[in-house]
């Protein structure tokens, strides 16, 4: 398969196929706490889309550039999780300086990505996977997206189920998780896309 | 607090993944087989633990304003070592988790206990803290792990203990399996707990 073909398939993949909240289990924290409103879990992906796409960069510079050629390996987790922890930093005073519109409506959500697993998630996944530079761009932004995917989607549900009779003991939690579940089912549909 | 009340605590009355609902996404991931609830609770037992202690001791030393980093760094420290011992001595464990045990560092129990509870408390408490904490999140882990593995697959540890006529309700191991079980759950503690009130 030609290069550009296989780029194609990792961003179907991991938008669709391997979705990261609904089948690999990535970022659930957030899904479940910012998805009561369309419009905020708007902002939140638009954030996590920026964050990821960068963390995607950063962290296989630092493994590649310097952890690998040093025989560092085995400092990646505290490597990563500072590298990401100091981006959404540098993100968050960038964005409050250059555009202070868009750092109004991601600014709560930012502080929330760096214990966003998620995002360490893709990192891992990237090098684990041996994707280069390209390919890890991809994924990142491919993980990113459909995160914001399954995010609006459940907004949008949630939104609706505020007006639903539901259970006492189901309400809240309980109901969002058994919603998620089905939506879940719904994404394993995709599984015959990619064989 | 003293060191008792710390532990039951931690099990029954604030359960991280039943009454705080934290650290979802290795709860529903790893949760196939109960052996990888057990593995995975352990693990994060440890880290836990050991993470309260020494965030407990040095809360006097770390400057307010960088707490944040510097917990990271303490709970990422180690979660590298645990990575590395279960890589030596479970290896199949080691491997069936996967991305998960790296990922222990930013499980919010972690972050949330060290900023909420360790940094307050004298270094016994903190420990006991740990141990409660880390042993509900352990027993909610295999309990949904048992459930799982029962109903998806029909063995408890890898042994069949299902009738052969059983056909195992595959779905159950599979991702919707882990949403749905877990929020059946959560509704049934509220009916329980909502009838003693």
């Amino acid at each position: 398969m030609d290069y550009a073909g296989k780029l194609f398939l990792i961003l179907l993949s991991t938008v669709l196929v391997n979705n990261f909240v609904l089948s690999r289990f990535l970022g659930i924290c957030p899904f479940l706490g910012v998805s009561k409103k369309v419009s905020t879990a708007m902002g939140m992906g638009a954030a996590v889309i920026f964050v990821m796409t960068l963390a995607s960069l950063f962290t296989y510079i630092i493994q590649y550039a310097i952890l690998e050629p040093l025989n560092l390996e085995y400092l990646q987790t505290i490597a990563f999780i500072l590298v990401i922890a100091a981006l959404v930093q540098f993100v968050e005073m960038v964005i409050q300086k250059m555009s202070p519109t868009l750092y109004q409506a991601l600014g709560v959500y930012l502080p929330l990505i760096t214990t966003n697993c998620a995002v360490l998630g893709v990192a891992i996944i990237n090098i684990r996977e041996n994707y280069d530079l390209l390919q890890t761009l991809v994924n990142g932004a491919g993980a990113a997206l459909g995160f914001t995917l399954a995010l609006v989607l459940m907004a949008g549900i949630r939104e609706r189920l505020e007006l639903s009779d539901i259970p006492e003991p189901l309400k809240g939690f309980p109901i969002t998780l058994i919603t998620a579940g089905l939506m879940s089912v719904a994404f394993l549909g995709f599984q015959g896309l990619i064989n | 607090m003293k060191a008792s009340k710390a532990i039951i605590n931690g099990i029954i009355t604030e359960n991280p993944t039943f009454r705080l609902v934290l650290g979802m996404c290795p709860t529903l991931a790893v949760t196939t087989a109960a052996i990888n609830g057990i593995g995975m609770g352990l693990a994060t037992a440890f880290v836990l633990i050991a993470s309260n202690l020494v965030i407990s001791l040095l809360k006097d030393f770390i400057p307010s304003q960088v707490r944040i980093p510097a917990y990271i760094v303490v709970a990422a420290t180690f979660v590298t070592v645990t990575g590395m011992l279960m890589e030596a001595f479970v290896p199949a464990l080691y491997e069936s988790l996967g991305i998960f045990i790296p990922l222990i560092v930013v499980n919010c129990i972690i972050l949330g206990r060290a900023e909420a509870f360790a940094s307050k408390n004298s270094p016994l408490v903190a420990i006991a803290d740990g141990i409660g904490m880390g042993l509900g999140f352990t027993l909610s882990l295999t309990l949904l792990g048992i459930i799982r593995e029962i109903l998806g697959a029909g063995t408890l540890f890898g042994m069949q203990i299902m009738p052969q006529a059983y056909n195992p309700a595959v779905i159950m191991i599979l991702p919707p399996g882990a949403f749905v079980t877990l929020g059946l759950l959560l509704g049934l503690l509220n009916k329980l707990t909502a009838k003693t009130r």
